[in-house]
């Protein structure tokens, strides 16, 4: 039973044992957790240690991977928490229908999705996973089932949206699929030589894009401070006579390199590229959505790129008009230290309220950006964009932190609080422990 | 399109299965024993592909079921072009060298009733001159092992009595496939450790729906084991007898 489960940012490792449940029939599992404590656990794709249970057990929800009911007239689904976006989208776009408030890849379970109330591109207009989510159903460990809807057990639903898998299991959900005219996008992508121009491009776009993000070159500096390449684009209604290639075979990186081949040198290169391919200041093309909304998906195990110790993801929410003159600081201090990754997004957040009580997204500005794991060095620049962040108003995601300190957290989410008497005695995580103080 | 009856449907392995046969527009008949499970599995291939699903509650160890099984199935689908025996039970090995009770049980689970069910079955199928009778069998009946030797003797009268069957029916043009799958991560083997040669049932699934459509014989899955149980069985007996196997 013992397995060797990492997150996606393969720090910090963790070692805990190992329960599949195969079954939403199936009892909580509790005789095999004897006395420890124990995780649900999706697919895995959570960068830090909200997915990590070091020392405890994670209960593998992947084999509750059964589609219950779809209407294909109102697009209301019905499946299991194990469910992999990936799956709904191959059998529901044929009909017509989209997964809401997807995030950067679909490799991710509905279980999870909930858990972190994930969003996305279109979170402009259409908010967090969350708000398309209908009813679920939530196992305790004492055997207890709740049904969670908007009103019935309204408490539980709104714990368990964003609730880091710690008030049960959930085990199915009933989620409103979003209505399109096809399988393909009509993107466009804007130049922006500075940060300025990112927000105005941005303001631009969000009453006409229902999809807006922004690739951000994180080594450039000064009067070029946040250039970035604007990405937006609604869903092609008819499809196009002349159909863009879908993309085929997946590349994978085989093997795990003895140290992280993104450094500076390599880094500034990449970048330097990347936005300098795109010579016209607008290009506009149709494009499948898998290219659109996933393109990391198309190379497996990028993460292993970082090499063995790993790698952090920061991803902040500045809030409000703050937000900009924030941005702009957390900005200089990674270029000034040199870190920093290919992946960096940028993106504005819509005001729609987030269900849960922990979720994270928030009205504002919100940057992503990874940093290979080199030690103190990257930890002190991390902790230094806390101080900014938290000056600002803002907050740090859960599902990509591996290093906030328990103060920071505290900062961000001062309801959480207001979670513990949702928590499941039985269950708990690396993250929740190391920020909230609370012993195993 | 095929007409399948999947007997232990809510397996793992035969769920995998089942969505590859599905995917390909296949009717489904699903037998399994517990009734709340054998419908979720049916709601998923019908509502994920949009066939034909139906069940019907069956434990394997209900001998009068087995006659009119074929009956049942082709009445409802029109026709069985293709059957996939899919269930089984992981003996505590321990438990059976206590109890002769035991052992009997986990040979009339992984034996006797995959060989009554076939009898019908083999009838039909030679009748109707075309079709795939495909069974999970194991690895584990190439050779008796001290840890798993009442399994590995179920799975080997199984693997015998398919390579009988083939014998006879292939005159009749009917395929008769033995699945010899290694270790599999499914409910049956969750106390194991998962190491390097463990499989998920979906890649199994992958293999077995291959062998379908190739008409193969016998399949180890994945295919590295042959080669792994042909060195296993050419191992002497002396030299065997002292390994712990
Ligand atoms: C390339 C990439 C891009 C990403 N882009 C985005 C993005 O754009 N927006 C965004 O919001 N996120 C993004 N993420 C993060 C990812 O969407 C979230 O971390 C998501 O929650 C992962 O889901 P998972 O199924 O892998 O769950 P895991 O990572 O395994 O678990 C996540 C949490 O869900 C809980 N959980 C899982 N299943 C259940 C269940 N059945 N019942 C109760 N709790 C459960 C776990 O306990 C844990 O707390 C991205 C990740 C990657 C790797
Ligand atoms: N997993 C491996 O490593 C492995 C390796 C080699 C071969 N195999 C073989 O592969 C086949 C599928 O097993 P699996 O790995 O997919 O395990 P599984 O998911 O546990 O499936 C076994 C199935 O057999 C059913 N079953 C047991 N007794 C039954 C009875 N009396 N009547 C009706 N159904 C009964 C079970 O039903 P319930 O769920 O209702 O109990 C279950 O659906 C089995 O023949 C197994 O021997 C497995």
């Amino acid at each position: 039973m013992k397995k060797y489960y990492q997150s996606w940012g393969r720090y910090p490792r963790a070692e805990q044992e190992v329960v599949r449940l195969w079954s939403r029939h199936d009892p909580f599992p509790l005789d095999r957790i004897d006395g420890k404590t124990a995780l649900p656990r999706g697919n895995g794709r959570s960068y830090g240690d909200s997915c990590l249970n070091d020392g405890g057990m994670l209960i593998d929800v992947r084999g509750l991977d059964r589609l219950i009911d779809f209407d294909p007239e109102t697009g209301i689904l019905r499946c299991e928490a194990g469910v992999l976006l990936a799956d709904i989208l191959k059998f529901a776009v044929p009909q017509g229908w989209f997964v809401p408030a997807t995030p950067g890849t679909r490799l991710i379970t509905v279980g999870g999705a909930i858990a972190n109330d994930v969003h996305g591109k279109a979170h402009h207009q259409d908010g967090t996973f969350g708000r398309h989510v209908r009813c679920f159903e939530l196992l305790r460990s004492d055997g207890s089932r709740y049904l969670c809807t908007p009103q019935e057990n309204s408490d539980w639903y709104r714990a368990t949206i964003g609730g880091l898998g710690l008030t049960g299991l959930i085990l199915w959900a009933e989620i409103a699929l979003k209505r399109i005219g096809s399988p393909y996008i009509d993107s466009e992508t804007v130049k922006c030589t500075n940060l300025d121009e990112f927000f105005s491009v941005s303001a631009d776009s969000d009453q006409d894009y229902e999809y807006t993000v922004a690739w951000l070159d994180c080594t450039a500096r000064g009067p070029r401070l946040g250039r970035a390449l604007f990405s937006r684009g609604n869903h092609v209604n008819t499809v196009p006579d002349k159909l863009p290639r879908i993309p085929g075979r997946r590349l994978s990186v085989p093997i795990e390199p003895p140290i992280t081949l993104v450094n500076s040198l390599s880094l500034r290169a990449f970048n330097k590229l990347y936005y300098a391919r795109q010579r016209e200041h607008r290009r506009r093309e149709i494009v499948h959505y898998e290219p659109f909304f996933y393109p990391l998906d198309a190379i497996l195990e990028w993460n292993r790129i970082y090499g063995p110790r790993g790698f952090f993801q920061y991803q902040c929410v500045l809030p409000g008009n703050d937000g900009r003159s924030a941005v702009r600081e957390v900005l200089e201090r990674i270029t000034a230290s040199g870190e920093g990754s290919f992946l960096a997004v940028m993106k504005i957040f819509g005001d729609l309220d987030s269900p849960g009580i922990l979720s994270f997204p928030q009205s504002g500005v919100t940057l992503a950006i990874d940093f290979p794991n080199r030690g103190r060095r990257t930890l002190s620049l991390l902790d230094q964009l806390d101080e900014v962040v938290r000056a600002a108003g803002g907050r740090v995601y859960p599902a990509k932190d591996a290093r906030m300190s328990a103060e920071s957290f505290d900062h961000y989410y001062p309801q959480w609080r207001e979670l513990l008497p949702y928590t499941d005695p039985i269950l708990s995580s690396s993250f929740w422990r190391r920020v909230t103080g609370v012993a195993a | 399109m095929r007409r399948v009856l999947i007997i232990g449907a809510t397996s793992a392995i035969a769920q995998a299965t089942a969505r590859l046969l599905a995917a390909d527009g296949d009717a489904l008949f699903l037998a399994a024993r517990d009734r709340e499970r054998l419908q979720s599995v049916a709601d998923d291939l019908r509502v994920r592909y949009q066939v034909q699903t139906e069940t019907s509650v069956l434990d394997v160890t209900d001998y009068t079921a087995h006659e009119g099984l074929v009956d049942q199935v082709t009445t409802t689908l029109g026709g069985l072009d293709t059957v996939l025996i899919a269930h089984g039970t992981l003996p505590d090995q321990k438990a059976c060298q206590l109890s002769s009770g035991e052992t009997r049980r986990e040979i009339e689970v992984n034996a006797l009733s995959v060989i009554s069910l076939l009898t019908p079955l083999a009838n039909h199928f030679e009748q109707q001159g075309h079709g795939t009778l495909a069974v999970i069998s194991s690895v584990a009946g190439d050779r008796g092992r001290q840890s798993n030797y009442v399994y590995g003797c179920a799975k080997a009268a199984v693997t015998v009595f398919l390579g009988g069957l083939r014998n006879r029916l292939h005159s009749a043009g009917v395929q008769v496939l033995t699945i010899k799958p290694g270790f599999v991560d499914t409910p049956m083997t969750r106390e194991f450790r998962k190491g390097a040669l463990w499989a998920s049932p979906e890649k199994i699934a992958e293999g077995i729906h291959r062998a379908i459509v190739k008409r193969k014989d016998v399949v180890y899955l994945p295919g590295f084991w042959r080669l792994v149980m042909r060195m296993i069985r050419e191992i002497p007996e002396p030299v065997f007898k002292r390994l712990n196997l």
